[in-house]
């Protein structure tokens, strides 16, 4: 059993499309008991067993964390994605039976600010949903800035206005509507920290800005899942399994790991936590890195890959699995 | 320089001009030069948006070698507990993008630290380089009475009289070393007393 992957057998209790791209699912637990608890920024490995092919994508928690009668998750269908939210949209109906990890937080508020700035684009607005339940639960200081497409894409935005009203601030791309970035950072009382989730350009964005206006890397927090890339497939040995597997196109390395009967540990499958991170051995070719989670140097050298998002071209590669 | 023994024994590094819109610097005594050799690597420009607050040593020395960095404010305060009540008005108006810097005694940088914190300031984010004595700030954790400037091991608490050991263990929350009763079995049994924090 992998680290913190305990499972946990939930029972789907509802499915409502929220708008053209985004339906929520909502969980409870088989046996009737209350869910675990967990905290805002939060997320659950969902198990999607497809024909043979079982995918384990990870969603944020978007409930209260008040309420753990139910996990809910928010999923944007992704035409040309390797198809985890096609499945998710077309075949997942409520009274399916799935089985979905215990949560594990990796986007968590740090509690000690005097105050939360959180900036979303689009589907990353789901982890604050549950952030501002909890902040608002306890009286705390937040106010959120949420750029999507447009105001019938904005996901949530309604709910958010009509819960916190002038703490929110929508931003519409359709109307040219821009957060005012740098005078933003700059006003925010001291000991405010900096929440970001949403597209990697717009987490970029918002570090470097942050970051050369003197906010300390320890206020500023960020998610981003990178959800496994597809690619030609590759061969690996996996030395202390004694194994050779054949990565399709449409799996990720962890996924075909985990096909061989090997379990090596994850958390996120996101290139984020470090978990499953995995020594090379020998290698002749490329490396096709997608992680958040190895330094650059790491990269360069050869020596390690993160095999929830990271692909290879070539003629060999071994890892120390 | 202090040596780390255990995991709580601050251990402090060397000033760097760090990105942000306004610079505060706490120093006393030798600490003005960490600010000094730190002006040496800044930007241009970088003391336009500079703040420092000094509190001189008893030599009374430095107070020309700042005020020759032409920083936007120098404000010379005879203690602390002078200077605290500024310090906490600057900190309490101030915005993100202010970056700290603290320099000199262990106790100024402790105590500076302490209202930094209590300001939302992580002390993984404050620059701090230690210079001068290596004079300690105590707490008696019997009386919890604070000594300041402890030079000696073991040292005299200066509010009950106990007898303590001078231990590494630190409080961030109190900015003071521990003092714990060195002969607690038998007072009359004394330890020969060293200059142990000169």
């Amino acid at each position: 059993m992998s680290t913190g992957t305990t499972k946990l057998d939930v029972v789907v209790s509802d499915v409502v499309p929220v708008n053209d791209l985004v339906t929520r699912f909502h969980f409870r637990r088989r046996d009737g008991e209350l869910l675990p608890t967990f905290s805002g920024g939060a997320h659950v490995v969902v198990e999607m067993r497809d024909g043979d092919l079982t995918r384990l994508n990870p969603y944020s928690l978007m409930g209260s964390p008040l309420d753990t009668r139910e996990y809910t998750i928010s999923v944007r269908r992704d035409d040309v994605g390797r198809g985890g939210s096609l499945f998710m949209h077309r075949s997942v109906k409520p009274g399916l039976e799935m089985v979905v990890s215990y949560p594990v937080n990796l986007f968590s508020l740090d509690l000690r600010a005097k105050k939360h700035l959180m900036l979303a684009g689009g589907i990353g607005i789901t982890p604050f949903m549950a952030q501002t339940a909890q902040l608002a639960g306890a009286g705390g200081n937040f106010e959120l800035h949420y750029t999507c497409r447009t105001a019938s894409l904005g996901t949530y935005a309604d709910v958010l206005q009509e819960r916190y009203g002038r703490r929110i601030r929508l931003y519409h791309d359709d109307l040219e509507e821009r957060i005012e970035l740098d005078r933003l950072l700059s006003s925010q009382p001291l000991g405010t920290h900096l929440y970001v989730c949403g597209p990697a350009g717009m987490i970029n964005w918002v570090r470097e800005r942050a970051a050369a206006l003197g906010w300390p890397p320890e206020t500023v927090h960020y998610e981003h899942f990178a959800a496994p890339q597809p690619g030609l497939p590759f061969d690996v040995t996996l030395a202390v399994s004694g194994k050779t597997i054949r990565v399709g196109e449409q799996q990720s390395l962890l996924e075909a790991i985990e096909a061989a009967g090997v379990d090596p540990p994850y958390l996120c499958r996101g290139g984020v936590c470090g978990q499953c991170e995995t020594n090379v051995i020998s290698y002749d070719g490329k490396f096709i890195h997608n992680d958040h989670w190895l330094s650059e140097e790491d990269h360069r050298s050869g020596c390690k890959i993160m095999p929830c998002v990271s692909r290879f071209e070539g003629k060999s590669l071994v890892l120390e699995r | 320089m202090a040596a780390k023994t255990i995991i709580s024994r601050p251990i402090y590094g060397t000033l760097s001009p760090q990105p942000g819109k306004h610079h505060l610097f706490v120093a006393d005594a030798e600490g003005a030069l960490a600010i000094v050799d730190m002006a040496k690597t800044a930007p241009p420009g970088f003391f336009d948006g500079a703040e420092i607050v000094f509190i001189p040593g008893p030599d009374g020395k430095y107070v020309e070698a700042l005020e020759a960095l032409k920083s936007a404010q120098l404000h010379v305060a005879p203690s602390f507990a002078s200077l605290l009540p500024r310090l906490k008005q600057t900190l309490t108006n101030a915005h993100m993008g202010l970056r700290l810097y603290l320099a000199g005694t262990e106790g100024l940088i402790g105590q500076a630290m302490q209202v930094a914190l209590e300001a939302g300031i992580d002390h993984t984010s404050m620059q701090t380089e230690h210079r001068g004595s290596l004079a300690r700030r105590m707490q008696c954790v019997h009386c919890k009475g604070i000594t300041e400037n402890v030079t000696t091991q073991p040292a005299t608490c200066a509010h009950c009289g106990l007898l303590l050991l001078v231990r590494d263990h630190y409080s961030r929350r109190l900015a003071a070393f521990q003092g714990v009763c060195i002969n607690a079995e038998d007072r009359s049994e004394i330890p020969p007393v060293e200059e142990a924090f000169p």
